[in-house]
């Protein structure tokens, strides 16, 4: 067919994609009909269906989605325009070990912007690229729901909790070296391909891998301590002056509890910048000179 | 607003009340032999002692109500499912939690997953579903790991399957792992996620309890509200009416997170306020106050030090302006520019938005134009008004609430630091320093000081 001088093609339609090799096909077929048993509608295994494929070849390829497309009676377009939709499903071939850091606000703020930027710079690579090596792809996810360990990096989609700069190094490096890494909450990190295929529904059967890292993290537990009264909410000093004129004036005389100046006590309703503790004037010192006190 | 000084200054042990969380402090506390040491799969027996009608009724009369967000009266959902209709009834069970600053359903399913089985087994029940399922979002396989086995001991354990209990309950409980979209935690979105199709969410009506999975009867209800079944099955509907307040009864998990003391999961009864959780842990970092929080994750308006003792529960939190969403407390302190969290999250809707509906799929697009440019210092006075304009437009304006959760954070964070967002303009540029708002910052500054 014709070509535009841009080298754009016009007219051939992509060939079909090739299939995949006989024996591989088989054992797919297996885990597939397994997957499909599960549901009352074949379709609803699609998703399932992408991890399996994805965890065959490390990323959906053509392959993977008419496979995914034979097995459940749909078309190839039907089958791609739900895997284009998932971000988990990656659309190119990728490292052993995605590293994910998360940038949604919170974790953004309290470090993950930093972490992001370092380990960019640190590997040479940029939001979705893959290390030479093809060991790590870096990219930046969203709120992974353990915003009280901030900031948090995901490999492989196991959790790495209260990451600084420096640890979120360490790990990639660990990574690259082939050093068995250990998650926070998680289990003993295996390949991206393995994930995948737990994530499609069969379960992790390495010894151990369910227990591992614990019954929960430490932030998990921490309201419960204090509730058993085995944490001592005395445990934080209080920063600056901590004079008695700091506390509210209603406040409970048994609470001895050091306790940071509340802000309703503080004219700031409307908070503007201007108005942070290191110019405001009730605290002259401001934070810098707490190690003094 | 002032509260007592006796209330105020009540101890954690008085003020929290772990439930689901009780035992997570115990070695393999995920296991079926430590939830049957703390009383698990109780309520089941008791509720199968009951006719499926009598337990609607029961958790009704709790008033348990939604943990997802929205607040819906849970035994009310159970009850709209019509009976008798000869067609497959479902309980779909949304874990996927995605919400910025929402981290309650993985820590509990990490420590605890029986405690949701349970509830599943007692609202099947309920509603008589013979096939219930757990959508789980993808990227958390710890949680994933557990979910299986607990899943697999509690089949072997008679919990699940054939002739549960010897009740003549059948039911099968599929794990269904998603793959990376925040909107099928929408709960037509998730429906459509479950039948293999693109996460968009539906026009309703109908409504799911009339045609939602695979156009059948389904309830839809997060991981926290069916998890709290077992415990009021076992302990007694006045038990639960004994915690929290006549409309918002019962305990329900705050995650506090951000710049305090000590960031965490805290179970307590409705009604507690932010300032009894900060003050019982610890408050603020050292050195520095709060500036702005979130009551329930980033799609519910946010708050300031002047809402500090607003009571967390489902109509305080309304009556002050913003929803109590999924208690997910998000703190920040003087340091953190609004604009800046306002921007992120904006960029997190704009990338979250499913494209079905224009004015959401337009409209976040718009708004990350705008808040980038005043960021950046090239903003002007006008495009505050356009910002309130656009979200405006969305809110509202789209089949499913994703665009009007986009809306929240700039309708209230206009309304709270307008100034701030001035000060970017006329000053061009953003007047902070984002390293001081890292949790590393004043470790550095010690380091420097003692250097």
């Amino acid at each position: 067919m014709t070509t535009t001088p841009e080298g754009v093609s016009l007219g051939m339609p992509q060939l079909p994609a090739p299939d995949y090799p006989d024996d591989v096909r088989a054992r797919l077929e297996r885990d597939a009909a397994e997957v499909v048993a599960r549901y009352p509608d074949s379709r609803s295994a699609l998703l399932p269906l992408l991890h399996l494929v994805q965890s065959e070849e490390g990323h959906v390829t053509r392959t993977g989605m008419r496979f995914c497309a034979e097995v459940l009676g749909l078309t190839t377009a039907e089958v791609t325009a739900v895997a284009t939709f998932y971000t988990m499903y990656r659309r190119k071939p990728s490292g052993d070990y995605q590293v994910g850091v998360c940038t949604n606000t919170l974790c953004a703020v309290m470090g993950g912007d930093a972490i992001f930027e370092s380990l960019q710079e640190h590997l040479g690579v940029g939001n979705g690229e893959t290390t030479d090596d093809g060991k790590v792809t870096l990219e930046h996810i969203e709120c992974n729901a353990a915003c009280d360990f901030a900031p948090v990096v995901m490999v492989n989609w196991e959790f790495f909790d209260n990451q600084t700069v420096d640890s979120a190094k360490q790990l990639v490096d660990d990574l690259r070296e082939g050093v068995q890494v250990e998650p926070t909450r998680g289990a003993p990190l295996c390949t991206f391909k393995e994930t995948a295929r737990i994530l499609a529904g069969f379960p992790d059967q390495r010894e151990g891998a369910v227990e591992a890292s614990g019954s929960a993290g430490p932030a998990s537990l921490i309201g419960l301590r204090l509730a058993k009264g085995e944490a001592t909410p005395a445990r934080v000093v209080h920063p600056r002056d901590g004079g008695p004129h700091d506390e509210p004036q209603d406040r409970a005389p048994r609470d001895a509890t050091p306790h940071e100046p509340s802000p309703a006590e503080h004219a700031s309703s409307h908070d503007a910048p201007h108005d942070t503790s290191a110019s405001d004037p009730a605290h002259p010192a401001g934070p810098v000179a707490e190690e003094g006190e | 607003m002032t509260l007592a000084p006796e209330v105020r200054g009540t101890s954690p042990e008085k003020l929290l009340a772990p439930v689901l969380s009780a035992f997570w402090d115990e070695d393999r506390s995920w296991s079926l032999d430590v939830y049957r040491r703390h009383d698990g799969y109780q309520g089941l027996h008791k509720a199968l002692a009951m006719s499926p009608d009598e337990v609607i009724a029961y958790v009704k009369e709790s008033g348990l109500r939604g943990r997802g967000g929205a607040g819906f009266p849970t035994g009310m959902k159970w009850q709209f499912i019509p009976q008798g209709d000869g067609k497959p009834h479902y309980l779909v069970v949304n874990a996927d939690e995605s919400e910025p600053g929402t981290c309650k359903d993985i820590p509990l399913l990490f420590a605890n997953p029986h405690s949701l089985i349970e509830g599943i087994v007692i609202a099947c029940y309920a509603i008589r579903s013979s096939h219930a399922f757990i959508y789980l979002r993808g990227e958390v396989v710890p949680v994933l790991r557990r979910l299986h086995e607990a899943v697999r001991e509690a089949y072997a354990a008679g919990y699940l399957g054939t002739n549960i209990l010897g009740s003549g309950l059948d039911l099968e409980l599929t794990v269904h792992a998603g793959a990376g979209a925040y909107i099928c935690g929408e709960e037509t979105a998730l429906l459509d996620s479950l039948e293999g199709r693109r996460g968009q969410p539906r026009l309703r009506p109908p409504f799911p309890a009339v045609a939602g999975l695979y156009a059948c009867p389904t309830v839809v209800n997060n991981v926290e509200s069916i998890a709290s079944v077992p415990a009021i099955l076992n302990n007694g509907k006045e038990w639960f009416r004994s915690m929290g307040s006549e409309k918002s009864p019962g305990f329900t998990l705050y995650s506090l997170s951000g710049h305090v003391a000590q960031p965490g999961q805290y179970e307590a009864p409705l009604g507690v306020t932010l300032r009894q959780l900060l003050d019982m842990s610890g408050g603020m970092r050292p050195g520095h106050r709060l500036k702005f929080w979130t009551p329930g994750g980033s799609s519910t308006p946010m708050f300031t030090d002047e809402h500090l003792d607003v009571p967390l529960d489902y109509e305080g939190v309304g009556a002050a302006g913003s929803m109590l969403g999924t208690k997910a407390l998000q703190c920040f302190d003087e340091t953190t520019c609004v604009v800046r969290a306002v921007t992120r999250w904006t960029e997190f809707y704009a990338h979250e938005s499913c494209g079905k509906c224009t004015p959401c799929r337009e409209g976040t697009y718009w708004l990350v134009q705008l808040l980038r440019d005043i960021e950046a210092g090239k903003g002007a006075m006008s495009d505050l008004d356009k910002l309130n304009d656009i979200a405006d437009n969305i809110n509202g304006k789209s089949f499913c609430a994703l665009g009007d959760g986009a809306a929240s954070p700039i309708f209230s964070s206009l309304k709270y630091f307008r100034e701030e967002y001035e000060e970017h303009i006329t000053g061009r540029g953003c007047p902070f320093d984002p390293a001081r708002s890292t949790a590393w910052a004043d470790q550095d500054k010690h380091a420097e000081v003692n250097a």
